[in-house]
């Protein structure tokens, strides 16, 4: 193989942060989800890279079960982006303040 | 190969930056959708080949066309109006970002271990080897996920259906 597992790990870990900071940074719903779409995607590379450095198919399978739960939590996210912005119309996190959270 | 490796993680370290940075959520989507292309070139690289058509199918496909459907269902004028960060959570919300990249960074320096080691080839990538194991070792999580998709479905029409008073 071409790269030592731990720079794999640590471009994950870049990536992860970059979500991090877009979720702790941007006010906008949708840019926070795109966010976690990247923290989600950061998790799956570190498993694709220790699945490779352990010859073991589980890594894989884990990524797989991972994007099953992505498309889900994507689609019932947005559609609860969507309900948010008929009833209060807007999508900025700052004004969706119901719970009092 | 290990140059293309680390031009493509350039070029996904890159590319996921423009998605947070830009104040534009159709450029950030169009550079999340370059951001999953890379990640499935480093899927191929790292010889994960299922995984990376996966990436590009669901991510790239499926999740991305949701994505830019909402973008264009919403009101985006609004955007360059929303209000900036104050500049104590900034300076917080930094803080945190460097000690975590800190502390996993020492984490994986000090993991021992053969970390450092490149690896060797191997064949568990390919979509049988995928396959064997998802329908024999992992066929309960695969059926759970099933049922997953399923109960998204039906969370999603019931949240978008429109309430009749």
């Amino acid at each position: 193989m071409i790269v030592p597992v731990e720079h794999v790990v640590i471009l994950s870990l870049l990536l992860f942060l970059i979500g991090i900071m877009g979720v702790l940074f941007r006010r906008n719903a949708i840019i926070i989800f795109m966010s976690i779409e990247l923290m989600l995607n950061a998790v799956n590379l570190c498993l694709i890279g220790f699945s490779r450095y352990y010859q073991s198919v589980d890594g894989q399978v884990f990524v797989f079960l991972v994007m099953t739960l992505a498309a889900a939590e994507v689609s019932v996210g947005l559609a609860i982006i969507v309900a948010l912005y008929r009833n209060r119309q807007t999508i900025n996190i700052d004004e969706i303040n119901l719970m009092r959270g | 190969m290990t140059f293309l490796f680390y031009f493509v993680a350039c070029l996904t370290i890159i590319s996921a930056l423009f998605v947070v940075l830009n104040r534009n959520p159709v450029y950030s989507a169009v550079m999340l959708v370059l951001c999953f292309f890379s990640i499935a070139t480093l899927y191929l690289l790292l010889e994960a080949y299922f995984v990376a058509v996966l990436e590009i199918i669901i991510y790239a496909g499926a999740i991305m066309v949701l994505f830019l459907f909402v973008i264009m269902l919403l009101d985006l004028g609004r955007e360059a109006a929303l209000p900036k960060l104050k500049k104590l959570d900034k300076a917080l919300s930094l803080f945190l970002v460097v000690i975590i990249f800190l502390g996993i960074l020492t984490l994986t320096m000090w993991a021992g271990g053969d970390l450092h080691q490149t690896l060797n080839p191997s064949s568990v990538g390919d979509i049988k080897a995928v396959g064997k194991a998802l329908f024999t070792d992992f066929l309960l999580p695969f059926e759970v996920a099933s049922l997953l998709l399923l109960v998204a479905l039906i969370g999603t029409v019931y949240l978008a259906k429109r309430r009749v008073k």
